[in-house]
This record gives C-alpha cells, structure tokens and sequence, in this order.
C-alpha cells in the first residue's frame, strides 16, 4: 500500500466517523435525552421554581 | 439570586469568587499595559530611556496578562462555576481547589516580574522561562483534576455541552504547554528548547494557534453554551448542533497552527495544509456562533433591556467576524498581503476584545450577583454605558488596524518598473502613525469600561443584604438604550 493510498484510507474513515456523528447527534431516539440535556442549565432552579413566578419558557427549539 | 440557597447542593462558590475578582483586576492590569505600549508606538519617548519599559519587554506582558491572568481567571470562575451547577455537584479536589487560585495567581506574579527584567524564552505567549513552566504544569493537573473529579461525582446523567468544551480546553492546553515548554535549562532563568531550527517554528505555533483554539476559544465557548441560555431564560438553540460543533472544532484547530509560518522555512506542503485545515475550520466557528445567537430566537426583545445579555450575543457577533477573517487570511495569496502587518494585530484584537472579552464581561456580569448574594448588579445603567465603551473601542481599534494592515502591506510590496522598492520601510511606518493614535484611543475606552466595571463590581460586592433586589423587567435606562 502506497502512502497516497494509506492517506485516502485515513480521509474516508475520518469522513466515515464524522458522518457517523451526525447521524448519532440527529438520530431521533436521542432527541429526548438532548433535550434533558439541553436543560440542565436550569435543573438546579426547579426547587426554587415552584415558589416563584420565574420568566423561564422551558421550551427547546428543536 | 437566592435560586442557589434553595437547592440542596452546599456548592464551593468562594474559589469562583476569587477568580471572578481577579479577573477583573487583572483585565484592567493587562489592558493598561496594552493601552501603555499602544501609546508607545505613538509616542517612542514613553520608554524613558528604561531597559524594563521597552516595547519589547512590555508587549509579552501585556499578552500574558490578557490572555493568562485575565482570560485564565475568567476560565478558572467560570468553570468551576458552571461544571458545579450543571453537575449539581461540589468542586471536587480538597486542598488542590485553593491552590490552583494561589499557583495561578503566584505564576501571573512572576510574569510580571520576569518578562519587564529581559527573562524570555521568546516563543510568543510561551515566554515564561521553566521554572514558571513547572508551576503552570502544576496548577494546570490540578485544575484537570478539580474539574474532571466534579465531573466523575456528578449527580445528573449527562454531561452538559458546555463542560466538554471545558474539558477539551484542560487536556489540550495541558498537552500544548508540556509539549512547548520542552527545554534544556542551562541557569535558573534560561533554557534552550530542545526543537532544532523549523521543527521548533512548528512546534511552536501548534502550540500558538491552539493557545488560541483551546484556550482562547474551546474555553470561552463552553462559557457561551452556559451562560447564553441561563441569562436569556432558554435552553441552546440546537443541542444536537452543539454536539457536531464541538467534535469538529476540536477535531480540526489542532491541525491550523502553519497558516503562521507561511513562506517561511516550514515545508511548503505543510503551510498548505495549515491553510486547508483553517479553510476548514469555518464551518465548526460559524454553526457554534449561529447556535449561540439563535438561542435567542424569539427572545430579541430581551436584547432591548438586559446589557448583560447583549455582551454576550455581541461577543458572538465579534466572533462570527473574527472566524470568518481569520480562515480568509489564512489563505497564502492572502497572507502574502497580510502577513507582518498590523492586520494581523486587528484580526488577534477584534478576536481577543470583541469575543473573548466581551463574553467574559458578560459572564462576570451575571455571576457577581449570583455569587454575592444579590438579585442584580449595582448599577444596570453602567452595565449598559460599558457595553458601548467597549463596541466603541473594540470598533476604533479594528478599523484602525484593518487600514493600518492593509496599506502597509500595499506599500511593502510596492515595486518599480526597474524592480526596485517603491517605498523605504520608514514610509510605511509614517504612513501609519494617525492609525496608531486611533488604536490608542480605542484601547483608551475599553480600559474606560473595564474601570466602571470595577467600580460597578465593588458597590454590589459591598452593597448592604437586600438593597439590589429590586429587579425590574424594564430597568430605568431602557428608553434611551432601544
């Protein structure tokens, strides 16, 4: 194997896993668990939440 | 905000009030001495004739002290802030917690006191000498070890995005610096690095372009995907986004560092990949910028009364800007122009003012409250007057420098029909000494801002329990401001 040939094996797999991420990222089973996620920047006011009128939308976007 | 009492977790919010402090402390430190040597270049007479006042002694201390006393204490506060309450965790690490605050303020320390005595490695933003070296390693696994211990005895079951961004910027600024600093001391306060000629250039600006990729930029996004959504009321535009956004950020800065040594002695096959892989690199910069912005989508009102949050979002405007530049000028036919002048200067400021520092004054801005028992900051409307202090500033200081660059780099490779040089060197420079009075002036006026922001910081730190928390939807100045 040639070292071209060694170079454009490298580039597919590294096309290969970054396709492969995508896919990860917008698979729809995963969606419920990002959306957690997204909102753990709030998580630890929901104990103080329930007193007060906070102007949080708990919304997500996607 | 009493939102922190009324949760079960007992967080360690003494450290990030030290770091939040010293920030501002030492961005006023480190922006006067940029703004002293900006007015050196004006007014040469300003060295006195003394070896430690000289431009070039005074520059890498200007440098270290923005990037590593203010940039790092931003870093420090902020993460540990935010790796806490997103783990609702306490800061793992024991004694290890207060000595990364005193390690670190020991090494700005002996920054200062080293670089203005002539003791340098000379490599740019590696100029502390080893012994300094061995401190920052120090501080730097115990830092990796407070946080990523946070992270281990967390109590929620992901790990938010923001503390990747974080985590990515400790291993990689931990692996870049050891690399670096690599040297073969011969005194206490002089060492040769053990790279030989172009291996050394290489090895240098891996480190100096990722000093910016991970330090400068990994880290001051993982502040951005907290502190944009916490202080906009909603979560990240697109989460999944940000997951794409950070496996290919981190995946390609590593590779940019030789678009610094076009047309030097670096293999020309090397320099064009440097510049692939900074083309490349536009694609990750822009989908995180355009995350963080459209946070706010269906929320632009708040822009018209919250300073803080415009801060932010402008930072990430800045950085849009800076991102777009930087891959153009990575472009050899590009830099052919560019390279050595001060455009390079502007497109390191519009980056380092416009979005490292704006996002870090935003963050400051929401934690002081937060950390010291308050509901709001002392005064909105001051917030409000150091937002266009610093536009102003950051806006006179890169338009200067662009015109500055550009034309210098027009009359340095100015030739005559016979092949001579059109213009001698001293031209150019004549050419641009109004600009150099412009820079000065933009420096002038985000120094301006970052001391209303300590005299702001200091009234709400020392402000009686109780008298900031009367938080308004629309405050006072939100007339004039919209």
């Amino acid at each position: 194997m040639s070292y071209g040939d060694f170079q454009g094996i490298i580039t597919l797999v590294l096309m290969a896993i970054f396709i492969g991420i995508v896919l990860w990222a917008y698979s729809s089973r995963r969606k419920k668990a990002f959306d957690e996620a997204a909102n753990l920047v709030f998580a630890d006011e929901q104990t103080e939440q329930k007193q007060s009128n906070n102007k949080r939308e708990p919304d997500t976007h996607d | 905000m009493s939102e922190t009492q009324a949760t079960a977790v007992d967080y360690n919010y003494n450290v990030v009030r030290q770091f939040t402090v010293m920030t501002v402390i030492w961005g006023i430190v480190g922006m006067a001495v940029g703004v002293f040597i900006a007015a050196q270049l004006y007014w040469p007479a300003l060295n006195f004739d003394v070896p430690w006042l000289t431009y070039s002694r005074i520059r890498p201390l200007h440098t270290n002290a923005v990037i590593f006393a203010f940039g790092g204490c931003a870093l420090f506060a902020t993460s540990y802030y935010v790796v806490q309450r997103t783990c609702q965790a306490k800061l793992f690490g024991g004694w290890l917690i207060p000595f990364t605050f005193w390690g670190w303020q020991l090494v700005i320390l002996s920054a200062a006191i080293t670089l203005p005595l002539g003791i340098s490695t000379a490599k740019e933003y590696a100029e502390l000498e080893w012994p300094i070296d061995i401190l920052i390693a120090l501080v730097w696994v115990s830092y990796g070890v407070v946080f990523f211990g946070t992270i281990i005895k967390r109590q929620t079951s992901h790990i938010y995005v923001a503390n990747w961004f974080y985590g990515a910027f400790i291993i990689t600024v931990a692996v870049l610096h050891i690399v670096n600093s690599m040297a073969i001391p011969v005194s206490l306060w002089k060492s040769y690095s053990i790279y030989p000629g172009a291996v050394d250039a290489m090895v240098q600006w891996w480190y100096g372009h990722n000093a910016v990729g991970f330090f400068l930029t990994a880290g001051f996004l993982g502040m951005m995907y907290y502190f944009v959504p916490k202080q906009a009321g909603r979560p990240v535009y697109s989460y999944r986004l940000s997951i794409i956004h950070f496996w290919a950020l981190v995946s390609i800065y590593i590779w940019a560092g030789p678009h610094h040594l076009h047309y030097t002695a670096l293999p020309d096959w090397t320099q064009s990949l440097g510049m692939v892989m900074s083309l490349i690199l536009f694609a990750p910069s822009w989908g995180g910028m355009i995350n963080g912005i459209m946070t706010l989508s269906g929320a632009w009102h708040k822009l018209r009364h919250d300073p803080v949050l415009r801060f932010l979002i402008v930072s990430l405007s800045f950085y849009g800007m800076s991102t777009f530049e930087g891959p153009m000028m990575s472009i050899k036919t590009v830099n052919a122009l560019s390279h050595y002048t001060d455009w390079t200067v502007g497109h390191v400021h519009s980056g380092a003012l416009g979005w490292v520092a704006m996002v870090s004054i935003g963050a400051v801005y929401h934690l002081i409250p937060v950390l010291f028992g308050h509901k709001r900051m002392f005064s909105v409307k001051l917030i409000n007057t150091h937002f266009w202090l610093a536009t102003i500033g950051v806006v006179l200081y890169i338009v200067a420098m662009w015109i500055a660059g550009v034309m210098q780099g027009l009359m340095w490779s100015a030739v005559n029909a016979d092949g001579t040089l059109t213009y001698s060197f001293v031209e150019a420079l004549e050419a641009t000494k109004p600009y150099y009075l412009v820079r000065f002036i933009g420096g002038v006026f985000f120094v301006a801002g970052m001391l209303l922001m300590a005299y702001n910081m200091f009234k709400t730190i020392f402000a009686p329990k109780g008298t900031l928390d009367d938080v308004h939807e629309e405050p006072a100045m939100a007339p004039q401001a919209a």
